[in-house]
């Protein structure tokens, strides 16, 4: 009788080990097979030249040697940083100054604000591409051109210079994204214990002292989300450059995903197309090594001066 | 709130730019609506005008009838909706089963395992999608939904969403009583947690079907056949059209965007809350 109560007791905890293991399972099985191998295999694929169809061949480093002579994968890196920095710096600077104006007690209608500027959010991205298509068109019936013609500034090729370019598919991201962030920051300053700012004015501190002492540094983790997520989101880049430029993907705007989306689906070399997300994959590494290295260190430095 | 406080000094000034602010900033966010919609009411000529027209015109049908020639909204949208709803559904009962058993089930490396999930969240799908394109042909899932559902269910975001609110949502006591009653370990999660949680799923749901059904990148790899196109792909067909009729391709995109905004109206207050509980936590 007791020794089976035991056993009971012992297979009760076991069963709920057991339960639990099951129960998070689809996760992991389907992460190995739709996530983890598909990128181990792409390092494979990198040293192979396939087109798909016929077997592999074993190319050796010829693929990354082919991506490294080729001047448009260069311009894809460097496009991806430019509009990443263009579409997301100011964007979270903008971000950050309407969360205040939202924060405010002085507005009324403050639902109603919130929710104007988060709309853009749930359009898709194919939809913004194609309004901003028609925005920066290249005519003069195109919005923009149209502004600048009243100024008597002459039409724009938004598709096909090197910085109109980028400003179109920036301009993009800002106007997708800036509701999202505010919204984050928005509740990172609400989480903010009002007790401090009283004991702040108590101590007889200014509004400029207020922010700069307790608002921006209790916004600080907030802020380095939304530095992390905006750029994993910017090396990313697809949709706009796509939808924006077509098929032909030019060179002033071809973001790295684009590029080896490219290569894979339009030329079927799916050898260098893997040789490239291996490249995107160690930049993503990088700037992910430097941005938890400088959370840390502000992490750090925060509690030192006041 | 926290404004109060510091502004009170200054105080119609400080309200005055708060509201120039805030206008602006509705303004910019809205004006590509309307300009989309304008557009969608306007013939491919009076577009090409200069200057373009800024109010509507009257050929909102037209327009529409022309999109419909061109390619299959409908039946886009149908797919679309099977897809994101068969994702939400199966990804919610998933992320909660999961969510559960790493708020509240004891297991040894659970801890570990949650980091795991944590971590894939920073990789970015793309960097597979040649090898994820490969295994879906050989599956034979090619032109076919599964190949957007099954791996869509993978959603470490969604997981670690339902343990916060498990964690916080649902007592041990209640848990520990139905373990007394003798129920198991699913009878606790399909009997007890789930009656619960059922705000959870109705936030994470709208949080979830909106991303499936805004999702360009895959669907375009692997729907290659039109009777299969999502709502996106279809669009980025209409706008690769040979000749472009702007007004005809804008009221595709109106149309496209009207039925989410309409949903976002709807969930609002619930939608937003929820993304920005899940960054500040």
């Amino acid at each position: 009788m007791k020794s089976s109560t035991t056993s009971k007791r012992l297979t009760d905890k076991t069963r709920t080990s057991i339960a639990a293991y099951f129960f998070i399972s689809p996760f992991f099985i389907l992460y190995a097979i739709f996530g983890l191998f598909p990128m181990v295999f792409s390092f494979y694929l990198s040293f192979f030249r396939w087109d798909g169809l016929q077997p592999m061949v074993y190319n050796g480093l010829e693929n990354f040697k082919f991506i490294f002579s080729d001047p448009i994968f260069y311009a894809s890196i460097q496009n991806t940083f430019i509009i990443g920095i263009l579409g997301t710096l100011p964007q979270i600077l903008v971000a950050i100054a309407i969360a205040f104006a939202l924060n405010s007690s002085l507005i009324r209608f403050r639902n109603t604000f919130r929710t104007l500027i988060f709309l853009p959010y749930i359009t898709s991205i194919v939809a913004v591409a194609i309004i901003f298509g028609l925005v920066f068109n290249n005519q003069p019936f195109g919005f923009v051109n149209y502004i600048l013609s009243v100024f008597d500034i002459a039409p724009i090729r938004w598709d096909g210079e090197y910085w109109p370019v980028k400003i179109a598919i920036a301009t993009m991201v800002f106007w997708r994204w800036i509701g999202y962030n505010t919204i984050i920051f928005l509740a990172g300053m609400q989480s903010i214990p009002k007790e401090l700012y009283e004991a702040a004015k108590i101590d007889g501190a200014t509004v400029g002292q207020q922010i700069r002492l307790i608002t921006m540094p209790m916004l600080k983790p907030i802020v380095m989300f939304v530095v992390f997520t905006a750029t994993i989101g910017s090396l990313q880049l697809f949709t706009e450059p796509l939808i924006f430029l077509g098929r032909g993907l030019r060179e002033e705007g071809i973001t790295v995903v684009a590029y080896l989306w490219r290569d894979a689906f339009v030329y079927n070399t799916f050898g260098t197309a893997s040789a490239a997300a291996i490249v995107l994959f160690v930049i993503i590494i990088t700037l992910t090594g430097i941005n938890v290295a400088l959370s840390s260190l502000i992490g750090r430095t925060k509690r030192k001066p006041i | 709130m926290s404004a109060k406080e510091i502004g009170q000094g200054k105080f119609s000034l400080k309200r005055l730019s708060v509201y120039i602010v805030l206008i602006i900033g509705s303004i910019v966010s809205l004006f590509p609506f309307y300009y989309m919609f304008v557009m969608s009411t306007r013939l491919n000529n009076e577009i090409n005008s200069v200057p373009p027209p800024f109010t509507p015109g009257d050929d909102l049908v037209n327009n529409f009838q022309k999109v419909l020639s061109n390619i299959d909204f409908f039946g886009a949208m149908g797919n679309s909706f099977f897809v994101s709803t068969s994702i939400t559904v199966g990804a919610l009962f998933l992320c909660s089963l999961a969510g559960y058993a790493f708020a509240k089930l004891q297991f040894k490396g659970k801890n570990i395992l949650f980091v795991m999930i944590l971590v894939t969240m920073m990789v970015p799908p793309q960097l597979g999608l040649i090898p994820q394109y490969y295994i879906i042909t050989t599956l034979g899932w090619l032109n076919d939904f599964k190949a957007l559902i099954i791996p869509g269910l993978v959603n470490a975001f969604g997981i670690f969403w339902m343990r916060q609110y498990i964690e916080d949502g649902v007592p041990y006591e209640i848990i520990e009583a139905a373990k007394i009653d003798g129920c198991s370990n699913f009878r606790i999660y399909w009997n007890v947690v789930v009656p619960m949680i059922l705000p959870a799923f109705a936030t994470l749901g709208i949080i979830v079907f909106m991303q499936v059904w805004n999702d360009f990148l895959w669907p375009l790899v692997v729907l290659r056949d039109p009777a299969v196109h999502t709502l996106q792909v279809a669009l980025r067909a209409l706008n690769d059209a040979r000749q472009m009729d702007y007004g005809m391709i804008m009221s595709g995109t109106f149309w496209a965007t009207v039925p989410l905004v309409f949903v976002f109206l709807l969930f609002n207050r619930l939608f937003i809350q929820s993304l920005s509980e899940g960054a500040v936590k």
